[in-house]
């Protein structure tokens, strides 16, 4: 059933100009950033040359690339996930999946699949544009993959808290606008406390998602990605089992 | 047998509940008890219960805002009654809403139309989310195409379609996969005479094989194409009968009469046999006879021979409206006769 779910919000994204968009606009940036770090990295080459153990490529090019991929992704994942539930109840197309006999459990899931698949492939055409550089040069292929792995597990944050976003209301807009305040609070809300050792840092997707950009893979990272992802995710269900469910 | 693994009772509960559900295809298959429904303060439905049988037509009947799509929308799984229970075919709606929904096929208000699909396309994706058979798949497309007249349409976006051809589409979608009961939803709405014309013989023809619900607020179309019909006024069933318990309380041998120089009301009445007259206007009566008596032929004698100046002689049928207020009127009077009211 979820596969069905998922091949059906594929389609639909893909057949709606969003998707490609989206996809050449980001393209069309990190092509941008991908090509003045390389003129910046042929600059000071030869400084590099003299400095032992020196930053080599992939710290310069590949690294501000997921950086920026991961902002335009903040910013365009809401024009994604606004459509999941929040348009199909404007469309009244909702009504066709809650009177199918499919659990909430599967609609949510399948949404969010079909989202991360999507979310997946840029991953993998930032992957790509990466690799490229192995024609002319050495790529650390570790920081390269925990990179991917924590823009990945980023993207499943911003797809499940968009997704729960789009339940609460029947207008795409207001859904948008509402997923891109939370990943803005998420995101920024380590600048509210100036002392580094303050708890709140705990909640900041930047901060979590520094440390893959820096190539370590912590626990605790991966347990706060995790979690934010199922938080968002059951509590999508419980929106949607709500209208089903004596309260 | 699903069921069987899952829930892990003893097996003699799961074969009770397996019996009931194979016996009930000659008895209930939608039994809903005392539905009500609130939003806030406002009760949209009040104690509704619903009892279909397989191979009957029921007409739900109502002005607007009477709550038929809130009743719906509950016997679909699409709403949670306030208090109530609903059984579909002897499944639990609320307890096993997935084996319960996969019996029911439901075309809304809106029929839920992915615009951007094809005719094709979009009976697919329904065929597959009500679980039928990729190797089914096809025969069902064709033959729900078939029904509802939509076999050249089937290559067309759904977006591009006409109203009465989205209409079709909606009540295809509904029966793909052969659903016990079939719920519709205002389903000749929008459509023009020829088109409801088709809609209500395809009805008919559902209605011979499976249980269907349809909403409606035109009357004649409730007698046209039911069996069975629930008129709902404020949320509350205010009538529950036949389609011929529905003609007698229409009317029955009521007459409607014109005379252009109308004798006293009383004079009508004792020619008729002391039948009850009502004056419409100045020159329109409505004239109920007693018993199974049929005045007509008196009032014609009488009216040459006083020269009533006869105009219109017809048999009278209320209209809906008048159905609604001789159904609240009559409860009316039922309240005044028990003024108390019973001890809660």
């Amino acid at each position: 059933m979820i596969r069905i779910i998922i091949a059906k919000e594929l389609r639909a994204l893909f057949a709606s100009p969003l998707a490609w968009v989206v996809l050449a606009f980001l393209q069309i940036i990190l092509a941008w950033i991908f090509l003045t770090r390389m003129d910046y990295f042929l600059t000071i080459q030869p400084q590099l040359a003299r400095v032992p153990n020196a930053p080599g490529l992939t710290e310069i090019v590949v690294v501000p690339m997921f950086g920026i991929a991961s902002i335009v992704l903040l910013m365009s994942v809401p024009l994604l996930t606004m459509r999941l539930i929040a348009e199909e109840r404007r469309n009244k197309t909702m009504t066709m999946l809650m009177s199918a006999p499919v659990s909430m459990t599967q609609i949510v899931l399948g949404k969010f699949l079909a989202t991360a698949i999507f979310l997946a492939m840029v991953g993998g055409l930032i992957t790509l544009m990466a690799l490229s550089l192995l024609m002319g040069g050495k790529l650390d292929y570790g920081l390269l993959a925990t990179n991917l792995l924590g823009l990945l597990l980023l993207t499943g944050s911003f797809a499940a808290i968009g997704l729960f976003v789009s339940c609460l209301t029947t207008h795409p807009v207001v859904a948008a606008i509402g997923a891109l305040a939370a990943f803005l609070v998420l995101w920024l809300v380590n600048i509210a406390a100036s002392d580094p050792a303050s708890p709140v840092h705990l909640f900041s997707l930047l901060k979590h998602f520094e440390g893959f950009m820096n190539g370590s893979i912590a626990v605790t990272d991966l347990i706060y990605f995790a979690a934010i992802t199922a938080v968002f995710l059951i509590l999508s269900i419980r929106r949607l089992d709500a209208d089903r469910l004596r309260a | 047998m699903r069921g069987r693994k899952i829930d892990g009772r003893p097996p003699t509960f799961d074969e009770q509940g397996e019996g009931m559900t194979t016996t009930a295809s000659s008895e209930s298959t939608v039994s809903a008890r005392a539905l009500s429904r609130s939003y806030g303060n406002n009760r949209a439905v009040r104690e509704v219960s619903v009892e279909l049988k397989r191979g009957e037509v029921l007409g739900l009947l109502g002005p607007n805002g009477a709550g038929k799509t809130t009743t719906m929308q509950m016997l679909t799984g699409n709403l949670a009654p306030t208090s109530g229970e609903v059984d579909i075919c002897g499944i639990d709606l609320v307890d096993h809403p997935t084996r319960a929904k996969s019996r029911i096929g439901y075309l809304p208000e809106v029929p839920p139309l992915y615009r951007e699909l094809k005719v094709d396309e979009y009976l697919r994706l329904a065929g597959r989310l009500h679980k039928v058979k990729t190797s089914a798949l096809a025969l069902a497309v064709q033959r729900a195409k078939n029904r509802c007249g939509l076999t050249e349409m089937g290559s067309r976006l759904i977006g591009s379609l006409s109203k009465g051809y989205q209409q079709r589409v909606g009540i295809a979608q509904a029966i793909i996969h052969e659903p016990d009961v079939i719920i519709l939803d205002e389903p000749t709405v929008g459509l023009d005479p020829n088109q409801i014309r088709e809609i209500r013989a395809l009805i008919k023809d559902l209605g011979r094989d499976h249980s269907l619900i349809l909403s409606t607020h035109i009357l004649p179309e409730v007698e046209a194409v039911c069996d069975r019909v629930q008129i709902l006024h404020r949320g509350e069933v205010v009538f529950n009968d036949t389609i011929a318990g529905l003609k007698q309380f229409r009317g029955g041998q009521t007459l409607q009469l014109g005379l252009r120089t109308p004798p006293s009301p009383e004079e009508i009445s004792r020619v008729a046999g002391g039948a009850s007259v009502d004056a419409i206007n100045a020159q329109l009566f409505r004239v109920h006879p007693r018993g199974t008596a049929d005045p007509t032929d008196e009032l014609v004698r009488a009216s040459v021979e006083r020269g009533w100046g006869l105009f219109q002689l017809q048999p009278a049928q209320a209209s809906l409206e008048e159905v609604f207020v001789q159904l609240t009127h009559r409860e009316d009077e039922q309240a005044e006769q028990n003024p108390g009211g019973t001890p809660a």
